[in-house]
């Protein structure tokens, strides 16, 4: 019943660097798939193709098929907005937005999408505050400025704001690495909750947040997606050499 | 809103800007081509190197208001030249918190300042006491309007030089001094010198500051102490005045000075192409 | 310091390449009067800015004790009678600028989110380029162009055309003279459209770029991202390129005087001769026969520093609150 993402061949150019090589890739529906690889693997890059963000950087390019269960979101005549409001994205830098108030930042996408009556956003904003567990936390606060909270509260503000559109996938950028421990505890408890309802993909640096979060889990080197598979498999007797020498250490 | 609406919407401020950003250069191209139009055919040889003739009679030139333009220019930019280098290198390099932050808005302010003003300041402090127009006190506006351009130029262009080229030197046990002057400096070089005309060409069209300083002269000066012609003085005097010979000539004029504050304005840009310093 | 000399004869020139004593070398002499002279350059652009303020203030103390606050609420400049007072001057500025802002504004914006943000990155540098050159043109040129271009052009085309259609608007009544407050509008706002352009784009370009990725991984259009996150983000900044804009059109004097009819006159219609503070000064410095008249055309003269500097200085501030204090060091 839930949304899946199915990749096929996936190029991708900065200019005339190609940054990733071919990828085919499934990201299950109701699952987390993480996303491993050292620094420059274009882990980075894979993910902001998936809901079409590499492209609004000049002079970037891509190739290939990503399909939202049956629908290519690369057909021509397919719009990048629609695209990027049912695949949300959480970046790996808290950034809402400075000038507007809690209330209002998870209420951003709602407003761009035509929803004005207030007691709708008013239901709309609680919902996603709690499904991003900060509700408790912010409700006596909501006129408070995005950038006044903790960066753990920030980045959960930031989920929220991407969950009140209702997307079908989420897509998240190491979203714990500007984060203590204990917020980055907080969002991968967040994580388990959100995963009944939505697909997510996340990427991250850091593989035993990949080990505890994910079902699924690629590999990445180089431009290349080496190795993906069931996330236990895959750490403990993983197929390709180069996959078990990154998870033990021996590069990275 | 509809998707469809959104995207109209998107479309139709794309074309708004851009017609914005059309209209804004348009002036300049309409400048530019009426003063070809219109000055080029004045431009001879004459136009450089002859004096102004008698009201009524065609002909004769701009020659004194050029060599004024240039004695003013350069007596202010000795003096403005140094103390603004100085000043923008010590707001680059110093560490301090007060005395920086005060430098930097009283020069940004005094870039605001309206020219005329400069204008009168020399007027009391030089043509007062001296009881006379003269040269010196159009220097001396020039002069301080060019002091706080060249600073913060300056400073931009220190700035700009990477640390590691400071630590270097340091490293190498040279005293800061030495190395802010003899390394650091003179790798903004390339900067500063452009920064320094592009201050030239703007104190080279002020006209306001030199109304009363400097107040012009329809022949040669007869002294630094006395009044001086100037190319933007003898353009303003042309303009207002009713022959049409000196109307051509004003436009020609205005021509020689907008083709030089071009020039000015390309050379910064190539020199600081990239914001990287080539060393 | 007499490590080396034991080891043999090629250590002594090392030893005596080494400082002398390490202790007490922690500011040398040539460090102390490089900053000595660089203080004494510091000081001498404070004293002159300084020295600018109190020059104006003591030539203009005949006018302020003849006058006082009257001066500011008299538009009698009557100089054969000893009359002087500057309401007409500071109308006349006001009304120019704002007239120019009015026309600016609008068009620096889009002309700066436009560069910013939507345009292609090939168009980018030639147009910005172009602009900063605009900003470069002396004043007595778009003067020049204003008296022989831009008069005709609203005396035979544009006045007749607001007079049929607006008309009945005090604002554009009277006789087209071409000359006049709406010329002095239109130059001044060509004049200060580079200034805000400029200064906005800096402000735009200061936003992070993970404001502006925030909103499109939202699924904003590129203008709703621009509108959101980094317009909003900035809008002190561009209140302040607009101040900015505003401080350079109070204080325009060359093509202003050109085009503005020089009269001392205080009227409603745009189409009206007018006179400005700095046109004034340009007009009747020269021309000052006694000692309160030079002194009241200092205290205009005094009126627009402190006008300029409170405008400005609040520019900057709001542009600072933006990017920081190193920026908009180009204008």
């Amino acid at each position: 019943m839930g949304d899946g993402i199915y990749v096929k061949g996936l190029r991708a150019w900065f200019g005339d660097t190609l940054v990733l090589k071919g990828v085919d890739l499934t990201v299950a529906p109701n699952a987390v798939t993480a996303i491993i690889g050292p620094s420059g693997c274009g882990k980075s890059t894979f993910i902001r193709c998936l809901n079409r963000m590499h492209e609004t950087v000049p002079g970037a390019r891509v190739a290939g098929q990503v399909l939202l269960n049956s629908e290519d979101l690369y057909a021509p005549g397919v719009d990048p907005v629609q695209v990027r409001r049912r695949i949300g994205m959480v970046f790996q830098k808290p950034n809402p937005f400075p000038t507007m108030s809690v209330f209002d930042n998870v209420a951003a996408g709602l407003r761009l999408g035509g929803i004005r009556r207030k007691a709708r956003l008013q239901e709309e904003v609680e919902r996603a505050l709690r499904h991003a567990a900060l509700w408790d936390e912010v409700k006596d606060d909501l006129d408070k400025s995005g950038v006044s909270l903790s960066g753990g509260q920030q980045q959960r503000l930031c989920i929220a704001r991407a969950l009140a559109v209702d997307p079908q996938i989420l897509l998240m950028d190491e979203p714990c690495s500007a984060l203590d421990p204990i917020a980055t505890a907080r969002i991968e408890e967040l994580i388990h909750d959100l995963k009944k309802e939505l697909t997510i993909a996340i990427v991250t640096h850091n593989m035993q947040q990949a080990a505890r979060v994910s079902e699924w889990t690629g590999f990445f080197l180089l431009g290349e997606l080496v190795e993906f598979g069931v996330t236990k498999e895959m750490f403990t007797t993983p197929h390709d050499r180069r996959t078990e020498d990154y998870i033990t250490g021996r590069f990275g | 809103m509809s998707p469809a609406v959104r995207r109209l919407i998107n479309t139709v401020v794309s074309a708004l800007t851009l017609l914005a950003a059309a209209l804004v250069i348009c002036p300049l191209l309409l400048i530019f081509g009426f003063l070809l139009y219109r000055g080029l055919s004045a431009l001879n040889v004459d136009f450089f190197l002859h004096l102004p003739k008698p009201v009524g009679e065609p002909g004769g030139g701009v020659a004194n208001a050029i060599v004024g333009s240039l004695i003013m220019i350069g007596m202010a930019t000795a003096v403005a030249l140094p103390v603004g280098i100085l000043g923008g290198a010590y707001l680059a390099e110093s560490r301090d918190r007060r005395l920086p932050w005060i430098l930097r808005f009283v020069a940004d302010v005094m870039n605001g300042v309206p020219s005329i003003v400069f204008g009168i300041f020399a007027y009391t402090v030089a043509v007062i006491p001296m009881r006379r127009f003269s040269a010196f006190a159009g220097a001396l506006a020039l002069g301080l309007i060019m002091i706080p351009i060249v600073l913060r130029t300056t400073e931009e262009m220190v700035r700009l030089v990477p640390n590691s080229l400071r630590e270097a030197g340091l490293g190498l046990g040279i005293p800061q001094w030495k190395v802010n002057l003899r390394i650091v400096i003179p790798a903004a070089r390339a900067g500063i010198i452009t920064g320094a005309m592009v201050s030239l060409a703007r104190i080279a069209g002020e006209t306001a500051p030199l109304l009363f300083t400097a107040l012009g002269n329809r022949f040669w000066h007869q002294g630094l102490d006395q009044p001086i012609a100037a190319l933007p003085l003898q353009i303003y005097a042309y303009a207002i005045a009713p022959y049409d010979d000196w109307h051509r000539q004003a436009w020609a004029g205005a021509l020689v000075l907008i083709t030089l504050v071009f020039l000015a304005s390309l050379a910064a840009r190539v020199a600081t192409r990239g914001r990287t310093i080539a060393r | 310091m007499s490590a080396g000399a034991a080891t043999g004869s090629g250590t002594v020139d090392r030893v005596s390449l080494r400082p002398r004593a390490i202790a007490g070398t922690h500011r040398g002499l040539g460090d102390r009067v490089y900053r000595a002279v660089m203080l004494a350059s510091v000081g001498l652009v404070l004293l002159a800015a300084a020295g600018l303020v109190a020059a104006l203030v003591w030539e203009s103390r005949e006018a302020l004790r003849a006058f006082g606050p009257r001066f500011l609420l008299s538009s009698q400049w009557d100089p054969v009678a000893g009359e002087f007072g500057a309401l007409p001057f500071v109308y006349g500025t006001l009304l120019s600028s704002l007239l120019a802002l009015v026309i600016a504004v609008p068009l620096s914006l889009g002309a700066a989110i436009f560069l910013a943000e939507l345009a292609p990155a090939w168009i980018r540098p030639p147009v910005a380029f172009l602009i900063e050159m605009l900003a470069a043109v002396p004043s007595v040129v778009y003067g020049l162009w204003g008296i022989f271009v831009l008069v005709p052009w609203l005396r035979d085309w544009v006045q007749p055309a607001l007079g049929r259609t607006l008309g009945f608007l005090p604002l554009f009544q009277g006789p087209p003279y071409g000359i006049g407050m709406l010329a002095a509008g239109v130059i001044l706002a060509i004049m200060i459209v580079p200034y805000i352009t400029s200064v906005s784009r800096e402000v735009l370009l200061a936003v992070p770029g993970s404001q502006r990725e925030a909103a499109l991984g939202l699924g904003a259009t590129r203008w709703e991202a621009t509108r959101i996150a980094v317009l909003r983000y900035g809008r002190s900044g561009l209140i302040g390129a607009v101040l900015l804009g505003l401080g350079r059109a109070l204080g325009e004097t060359m093509a202003v005087t050109m085009v503005i009819g020089n009269r001392p006159e205080i009227a409603i219609s745009l189409f009206a001769p007018g006179y400005t503070m700095a046109s004034v000064l340009a007009n009747e410095f020269t021309e000052a026969t006694s000692d309160l008249y030079v002194s009241a055309l200092v205290e205009i003269g005094l009126l627009l520093l402190l006008v300029t500097v409170l405008v400005n200085g609040l520019a900057r501030l709001l542009v600072w609150s933006v990017g920081g204090p190193t920026r908009g060091a180009r204008e």
